[in-house]
């Protein structure tokens, strides 16, 4: 292989493909590899906490490419082999699998993605105790929900939401347990965390806040539910822990590159060390969007990770051009529909339009004036309104925004206050 | 198989077989057809996978859902009667779909 002349990419997922794609649109005639640990094509992962109620997922029907396309992009797809080391030369470097392959790289990309957070906490080793960032537990876990009664789930953030909300429409009786005094405490302000709490309600499902989990209770070693700092026991054939992720960030370590709540690279995507980059949900990155924390952030979102992808393929072929992308989510929760534009922290005035009883509002966020952010559930247009104004360094004013009977998208305009 | 025809604004057709079921966009994104962007992955998130229908293939589409119908009118480039977000689109038949200048 002649892979010492070309570019090593070190994780097959949203990125990693993306920035495999990305090199040969620019231009990039070089060897490709993309290494991925998983058995599987790389595929769309947001779906795993979201169509979980067939009793089975198929990585092979959420790929993002077909096996063609590889072939005739000249991309060396290399699957089920998990980088464990990585060293660099005066010429590029080597990066050694688990199974002990070896492949030698010009330039390098990181793509090293997240890896969920775990509990210490006994019984977690219990069966029907489940994790989700993978096809390979999302499957185990729709086979373990298919039989189940009883759902418990640990963290009320996004992953925790969907999957009790499609719990809950498939008949299962589900309680959320969250640490914390409101939901997806995060990604949303107070407004729209207690929206989520009366609609998750309103659904059936219980909600429990500020809940100290002392241990999961098992019989046979199988789980039988959660037992609560109170004394409370919620009892559950499955358990699903979902408290978020933290950045894969052991193989930058390696090469001594910077780390702080991610892999931190430059507005191109460039590490520390000037050459290597890191892309999607691995990178800790300037955004011109973030107000305060030094005008960095992590992003753990889709979007994100195809438009660092891209910033970071063209910084490896020496285009440098910042990332600039105004972020923004989603999260299905059965029947409803979240979509997020913008960053809200650091908010001073919030204006609501529609009806959240009913299930279709938006919260538009300010800040000295002018928007920033908008919580949309099942509002699309309000989404792309405001995600739009965003864009484009617009204001959406406050005074007009609050009747629903107006279009956002009419209300678009220069900015008073710069 | 049925075939989805895909016509890129310069004329240019990729004709692709694909499976029964699956989105017009999903088959697109495979296959890494230009054009059809796609940055949700398919959940009506984004409208980046704005196609316009051929006349010939109107007929038999599912309907247009209200999600579907407010994020056809927020589309980088405009809407028309035969606009459709193409993730929405589940092949059951041969369809051909042209690409607009941009999606985003």
């Amino acid at each position: 292989m002649a892979a010492d002349s070309g570019t090593l990419i070190v994780g097959a997922c949203q990125a990693g493909v993306q920035l495999a794609a990305s090199l040969r649109e620019l231009g990039d005639c070089s060897p490709i590899t993309l290494v991925g640990a998983e058995p599987h094509a790389p595929y769309q992962r947001p779906p795993l906490s979201k169509d979980l109620h067939g009793g089975t997922v198929d990585a092979a029907a959420l790929a993002f490419r077909t096996a063609d396309w590889y072939g005739r992009q000249d991309i060396d797809l290399v699957t089920g082999e998990q980088i464990v080391r990585l060293e660099r030369n005066d010429d590029g470097g080597v990066a050694v699998s688990a199974g002990g392959r070896r492949f030698r790289f010009a330039r390098l990309a990181l793509a090293t993605g997240a890896a969920v957070r775990r509990l210490q906490l006994e019984g977690t080793e219990l069966d029907g105790v489940h994790y989700l960032r993978d096809a390979a537990e999302a499957d185990r876990l729709a086979a373990g929900l298919a039989a189940a009664r009883k759902v418990a789930v640990v963290g009320g953030g996004f992953i925790g939401l969907e999957v009790a909300a499609g719990a809950r429409a498939a008949g299962k009786q589900v309680t959320v347990l969250e640490a914390a005094p409101r939901l997806v405490g995060r990604a949303v302000a107070e407004q729209t965390s207690e929206y989520f709490r009366a609609a998750h309600l309103r659904r059936g499902t219980e909600v429990v806040l500020q809940a100290k989990i002392s241990r999961l209770t098992g019989s046979g070693g199988k789980v039988t539910g959660v037992e609560l700092g109170d004394g409370t026991h919620v009892a559950a054939d499955v358990v699903l822990i979902g408290v978020g992720v933290l950045p894969r960030t052991e193989l930058a370590g390696q090469l001594g590159l910077a780390v702080d709540n991610g892999i931190v690279v430059d507005e191109f995507g460039l590490c520390s060390d000037g050459m290597t980059v890191a892309a999607g949900d691995c990178a800790n990155l300037p955004n011109p969007y973030v107000r305060g924390d030094g005008g960095r952030l992590r992003l753990e979102s889709v979007p994100h990770a195809i438009e660092h992808a891209r910033t970071a393929a063209a910084a490896l072929l020496g285009r440098r051009a910042p990332y600039r992308m105004m972020p923004w989510f989603w999260s299905d929760q059965a029947d409803i529909k979240l979509q997020i534009a913008g960053l809200s922290a650091g908010y001073d005035q919030t204006v609501l339009r529609g009806d959240p009883d009913a299930d279709k509002f938006s919260l538009l966020y300010y800040r000295a004036g002018r928007i920033i952010a908008a919580d949309c559930i099942n509002s699309p247009a309000d989404f792309m309104a405001v995600k739009t104004a965003l864009a484009k360094d617009r204001d959406i004013p406050a005074d007009a925004a609050a009747d629903p009977g107006v279009r956002l998208r009419q209300l678009i305009a220069e900015p008073a206050v710069r | 198989m049925p075939k989805v025809t895909f016509i890129q604004p310069d004329g240019m057709q990729t004709v692709l077989e694909a499976d029964t079921g699956t989105s017009v966009m999903r088959t697109a994104a495979a296959n890494g057809v230009p054009g059809i962007v796609a940055e949700c992955g398919g959940s009506a998130m984004c409208a980046t996978c704005h196609v316009y229908v051929e006349d010939a293939y109107l007929d038999g589409l599912p309907e247009v859902s209200e999600v579907e119908d407010e994020m056809l009118d927020c589309t980088a480039s405009a809407r028309c009667a035969n606009s459709r977000l193409s993730c929405q689109l589940n092949i059951e038949s041969d369809i051909a779909v042209r690409i607009p200048e941009a999606q985003v």
